[in-house]
């Protein structure tokens, strides 16, 4: 069964992460910036007259799909890249993947998810 | 004395129009210096690194008013300038001896340089200095390192009274820069990321950018350095044109051989270094020289360049390399190919004055050695008192939104507005802890 493991983390920890990923040896992943609210402090900033609060907040989404064995050691990779001990240190979600395809080879689930030389 | 006489007679109406203009464009050089930083580094720091040179044009204007130019221009000893010109007393309409201009306008021209000079050493710091040490760092750099350098080689110090040629500020800025950075770089120590992970330049346009408008800036810096509109001034703007353009040649080649690739932020590079050689031999050498040192100079402080990110010293915008080196090179370089026809002061080793080297030697040690003792003390006694650096955590999030509250680029969302209720005599919710 392939898990798609997505976690939200700080974007100041994000090469944190990226380091514990590779020390894990999960090799396949996305990121992309997004912004997100996790009960962190506004920040407040001023721009002329201008007060605002900070609502959202910079974060690097990581999407990675991994075969079973992989999604405990992507989980502590994620934690421990990203975790500073504060409010607003991010979410994993772990969800079932109902298909996988590899778009150059057609190979699908688990197989897909595998690095070439690893199988 | 007649007052109105004595203006009449000895100011020279065109030296004077150019050197105003000549100010403008020095003053340029700060902000110009603010882009060509902010571009190199991570854009989470990019308006802290902006401030810092922001910051120097506020505080150094100040500190050179009050104390600093007096420090630097007044007769004083052989070591530093009296106190006579403190608080600008007696600086007037009247010229400034050896010049035809006005005292006032040599004074606010040379502020120019000081103001640059502290803003050069932000370059060592960025990315974790804490803004507001770094503002009382610079006051008192302004007036105990840079008047001091400046008195030694333009205000009647022991250098001037050796012999020591030094045009555009080889001492007082360059070296002093570049050694005043190797200093704080030493003292403030390195980022938390040096040398863990890739830590990139986040917009070239802007080193490209910045770099040019210095360049544009120099033209006023060694052009102006004259004091006047006669033969040297009209040397060294000439050199400002021609040896840059041959370090940018050199470092062409340079990027050639050793990556197959001319980069961007290199030519940006040695754009500075190239203005940093020409700067104390603006007006003492020959065009061809020029040419020669503009070549020269790349050499050093490319090798340095790329060595320096392998050692434990995070002297992040590499100052030492582009301005401390390059200034070496240029003081030294006047030693052998200084031209009396030319500059109609002195000759160089090449055309029969070996003295000469001797002098511009002792200036290239004397220099270094009071900027990096100078700025090390500073910063020592400041770290006893208060941080010198922000936290990790802050570090981490960026100096933009930690020390100024702001960011260079707003999303736009997110961002919910905080209305005072017009009349209202509640605070607005903004520290909320």
């Amino acid at each position: 069964m392939v898990k798609l493991v997505i976690g939200i983390v700080r974007a100041e920890k994000a090469n944190d992460v990226l380091e514990a990923l590779y020390r894990a040896d999960v090799k396949g992943l996305s990121i992309s910036r997004v912004e997100g609210h996790g009960g962190e402090l506004d920040r407040v900033e001023t721009y002329r007259g201008t007060t605002v609060k900070m609502e959202l907040t910079e974060k690097v989404r990581f999407e990675v799909a991994v075969s079973e064995a992989f999604v405990k050691p992507t989980i502590d990779a994620l934690c421990e890249g990203a975790r500073t001990g504060e409010v607003g240190d991010g979410k994993i979600f772990v969800v079932p993947l109902d298909q996988v395809i590899r778009i150059r080879t057609g190979e699908t689930d688990d197989t897909a998810v595998t690095p070439e030389g690893e199988r | 004395m007649n007052v109105l006489a004595a203006v009449h007679e000895p100011v020279n109406a065109g030296d004077t129009a150019w050197m105003l203009v000549a100010t403008a464009l020095v003053l340029m050089m700060t902000p110009a210096l603010g882009l060509f930083y902010a571009g190199l580094v991570r854009a989470k720091n990019t308006l802290n690194t902006f401030m810092m040179c922001v910051g120097a044009l506020g505080v150094v204007t100040v500190t050179w008013a009050l104390v600093g130019y007096s420090l630097a221009f007044d007769k004083g000893s052989w070591f530093v300038g009296g106190l006579n010109y403190a608080l600008l007393r007696g600086v007037t309409f009247q010229p400034r001896a050896g010049t035809a201009i006005p005292q006032l306008l040599f004074m606010v021209f040379e502020a120019g340089f000081c103001i640059i000079t502290a803003a050069l050493v932000s370059g060592a710091v960025v990315e974790r200095m804490r803004f507001g040490t770094f503002l009382i760092f610079m006051t008192l750099w302004s007036v105990l390192v840079y008047p001091v350098l400046a008195h030694w080689v333009w205000g009647g110090g022991w250098l001037q009274e050796h012999g020591t040629l030094d045009f555009a500020g080889g001492v007082p800025v360059e070296m002093a820069s570049g050694f005043s950075a190797f200093a704080a770089a030493t003292v403030v120590g390195v980022r938390k990321d040096y040398g863990r992970q890739a830590v990139l330049p986040h917009n070239a346009i802007y080193v490209l950018l910045g770099a040019g408008l210095l360049w544009f800036g120099w033209f006023g810096f060694n052009g102006g350095s004259g004091y006047s509109t006669g033969h040297p001034g009209v040397l060294a703007f000439t050199n400002t044109l021609l040896a840059p353009a041959c370090t940018l040649v050199v470092w062409f080649v340079l990027d050639l051989l050793r990556d197959r690739r001319v980069t961007a932020i290199g030519a940006a590079t040695a754009i500075i270094v190239g203005c940093v050689g020409i700067t104390p031999a603006a007006g003492y050498v020959s065009p061809i020289s020029a040419m020669l040192l503009g070549a020269l100079a790349a050499l050093p402080s490319y090798a340095f360049i790329v060595w320096r990110p392998r050692t434990r010293l995070d002297e992040t915008l590499d100052v030492l390399a582009a301005h401390g080196l390059a200034g070496v090179t240029g003081i030294l370089f006047i030693g052998f190919f200084a031209q009396l026809s030319w500059n109609g002061v002195a000759n160089g080793v090449l055309f029969g004055n070996p003295a000469q080297l001797g002098w511009q030697a002792l200036a290239a040690l004397a220099a270094p050695l009071y900027a990096f003792v100078g700025t090390f003390a500073i910063l020592r006694v400041l770290g006893l008192v208060m941080p010198l650096r922000a936290t990790e955590r802050e570090e981490a999030l960026g100096m933009d939104v930690v020390q100024h509250g702001e960011q260079a680029y707003m999303a736009g969302e997110g961002a919910i507005l905080v209305t005072p209720d017009v009349g209202s005599e509640v605070p607005l919710a903004i520290a909320r802890p």
